[in-house]
C-alpha cells in the first residue's frame, strides 16, 4: 500500500499507521479513506494528497 | 476610535502606523498595518476577531466605550494567530462565559496559545448563526494561511469577513480602498499575497472559486489587515485568481550580491543583454543584501525568469543569497525559470550551489549558469550580455 503526502503541509499518510484520531484504522489503504477525511495536521482535503514514490 | 461601516457593523480594530516588521523580522511592513476587528449589532451582538497582543488593553477599553461588554453574545474567531487572538485573554477576563465560534483547528490553536478552557463552539462550512435580521455563515478555509482559517459571511449586509485573505499591511485612517492610493494598496496586497499566501496557492484557487460559485451578494470584503474592499470588491478576488494561477509577467528579476563589484558588473551586463534582445521585457536588478527581502521575493514572483548571482565566498555563496533561497523554497513559486551566475577567485562553487538550490526550490533550471574569474573585462561582459540575450 502506497504512502500519500499532503501537498500543502507535508504530512505523510502511512497506511500501516492509519489515522486513528480521525477514525481511520491502521491498515487502511489511502484509496479506502472516506472522502470527507481531511489532513490531520492542516485540514485540507483528500484530493490535496499525492502518492509518495519510494 | 471606532468607525461605523453600516447601520449594524462597526470597525473596532487598531491602526498600527509604526509597525515596520511582522512575524518577527520575516516580513517588512513599510506602510504599517492594522488589526481589524468588527462589532455587529443586530438583535444579537457578535464580535469578529480581536487585535494583536500589545494592544489588548487599548482594544478592550475602546470596545467598552462602544458597547457594554456583557451585551456581546458571540465572539467569532476566523483565525487565531496572535495578531487576531491577542486580546482574547484580556477580553475573556471581562466576559468569561461568552461562546467563541471557531473551527476545530481554531479551538486547538487557541488552547495551544492561551491554555484556557473557554466556551468553544466548533463550526464547519455551511454552519449558520442567526443574529436577527442578519445571519452569519461560516466557510472553512484551511491553510489560507493557517489550519484554523475560516471566512464568515454576513447576509443582509452582504459582507465577507475574510481575515488575512485579501488583506494588506497598510495603515490608513480612511478605512476603504476607494479612499486611499490604489497603487499603494495593490502593491501591499501583492506583497502580502506573495509572502504569506503563495505557498497555499492551490488552496487559494479552490477556495476563491468555491466562494465565487456560492454567488453571494457582496457589498464589502472586510479583511483583518488594511483597507476594506468597498469599491468593486470583486477586483481583489480577480487578482487572487490570477496570482494563485502560477502568475507571471514579462519580467526578468536579477538578484545578486557582491563584495568587490564583479558580480554586480555581471548582473548589469546580463540585464543589458536581456533588454537588448527583448526590449518589451521588464528587467529588474536587486541587491540581495541591500534591497528589502520581501520586495525581492515580490519581484521574483512577478518574473518569468529569476537570475541569482553571488560571488564565491568560503566555498559557498553570500548569506543574503542563502536567506533568499530559503525563503523562495518556502514560498513554492510555480512555473518559473531560473539560472545562476557569479564572480569567483580560485574555487568558484557558488554558481553550481545556487543552481542546485534553485532547482530544489522548484525552479526550472535553464542552463548551468555563468561564472567568471576575478574582475570581468570587456570580453567577459560581452559574454554576460550574450548569456542574457539567449535567455529571452
Ligand atoms: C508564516 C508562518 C508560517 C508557519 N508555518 C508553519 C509550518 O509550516 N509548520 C509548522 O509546524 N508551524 C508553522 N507555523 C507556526 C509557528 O511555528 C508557530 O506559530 C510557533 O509557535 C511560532 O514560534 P515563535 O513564537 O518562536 O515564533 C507558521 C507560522 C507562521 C507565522
Ligand atoms: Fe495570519
Ligand atoms: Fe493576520
Ligand atoms: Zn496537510
Amino acid at each position: 500500500m502506497k504512502k500519500y503526502k499532503c501537498d500543502i503541509c507535508g504530512y505523510v499518510y502511512d497506511p500501516a499507521v492509519g489515522d486513528p484520531d480521525s477514525g481511520i484504522a491502521a491498515g487502511t489503504a489511502f484509496e479506502d479513506i472516506p472522502n470527507d477525511w481531511v489532513c490531520p495536521l492542516c485540514g485540507v482535503e483528500k484530493s490535496d494528497f499525492s502518492p509518495v514514490d519510494e | 476610535m471606532a468607525k461605523k461601516i453600516t447601520d449594524r457593523v462597526t470597525w473596532v480594530g487598531k491602526i498600527d502606523w509604526e509597525l515596520k516588521s511582522f512575524h518577527g523580522d520575516e516580513l517588512s511592513t513599510d506602510r504599517g498595518s492594522s488589526y481589524n476587528s468588527y462589532l455587529i449589532r443586530d438583535e444579537k451582538v457578535a464580535l469578529i476577531d480581536t487585535v494583536w497582543l500589545p494592544y489588548d488593553r487599548e482594544f478592550v477599553a475602546r470596545l467598552k466605550e462602544e458597547i457594554n461588554l456583557n451585551q456581546i453574545d458571540y465572539i467569532i474567531m476566523n483565525h487565531n494567530e496572535v495578531d487576531h487572538s491577542g486580546a482574547l485573554v484580556e477580553l475573556m477576563r471581562e466576559i468569561p462565559g461568552t461562546p467563541i465560534y471557531c473551527t476545530a483547528k481554531g479551538e486547538a490553536i487557541i488552547r495551544g496559545h492561551y491554555h484556557q478552557d473557554w466556551n468553544f463552539v466548533r463550526v464547519k462550512t455551511g454552519d449558520t448563526l442567526p443574529l436577527g435580521e442578519t445571519t452569519l455563515t461560516f466557510i472553512e478555509a484551511p491553510m489560507l494561511h493557517w489550519p484554523d482559517t475560516m471566512f464568515t459571511y454576513m447576509s443582509g449586509d452582504n459582507i465577507l469577513f475574510s481575515n488575512d485573505g485579501f488583506g494588506q499591511h497598510y495603515a490608513t485612517e480612511s478605512l476603504y480602498n476607494d479612499r486611499v492610493c490604489m497603487a499603494e494598496v495593490m502593491q501591499e496586497a501583492l506583497k502580502y499575497y506573495v509572502n504569506i499566501l503563495n505557498p497555499f496557492s492551490p488552496m487559494v484557487m479552490r477556495k476563491v472559486k468555491e466562494v465565487v460559485a456560492m454567488n453571494l451578494p457582496l457589498n464589502l470584503i472586510c479583511p483583518s489587515h488594511g483597507v476594506i474592499w468597498r469599491e468593486t470588491p470583486t477586483q481583489i478576488i480577480e487578482k487572487y485568481l490570477q496570482w494563485a494561477d502560477a502568475y507571471q509577467e514579462d519580467q526578468v528579476t536579477i538578484v545578486y550580491d557582491t563584495m568587490w563589484q564583479s558580480t554586480r558588473k555581471m548582473a548589469q551586463a546580463i540585464g543589458e543583454g536581456i533588454q537588448k534582445a527583448s526590449p518589451s521585457t521588464t528587467v529588474k536588478l536587486m541587491n540581495a543584501a541591500v534591497d528589502d527581502k520581501n520586495d525581492i521575493l515580490t519581484e521574483m514572483f512577478r518574473a518569468k525568469i529569476v537570475l541569482m548571482g553571488s560571488p564565491t565566498i568560503n566555498n559557498g555563496y553570500s548569506y543574503a543569497i542563502a536567506g533568499l533561497l530559503e525563503m523562495a523554497r518556502g514560498l513554492k513559486f510555480k512555473k518559473k525559470r531560473a539560472a545562476a551566475f557569479g564572480s569567483y577567485g580560485w574555487s568558484g562553487e557558488a554558481t553550481k550551489m545556487i543552481t542546485e538550490h534553485l532547482q530544489q526550490a522548484g525552479f526550472e533550471i535553464v542552463n548551468e549558469g555563468i561564472r567568471q574569474s576575478w574582475v570581468p573585462d570587456t570580453d567577459m561582459l560581452q559574454a554576460c550580455r550574450q548569456w542574457g540575450a539567449e535567455l529571452v
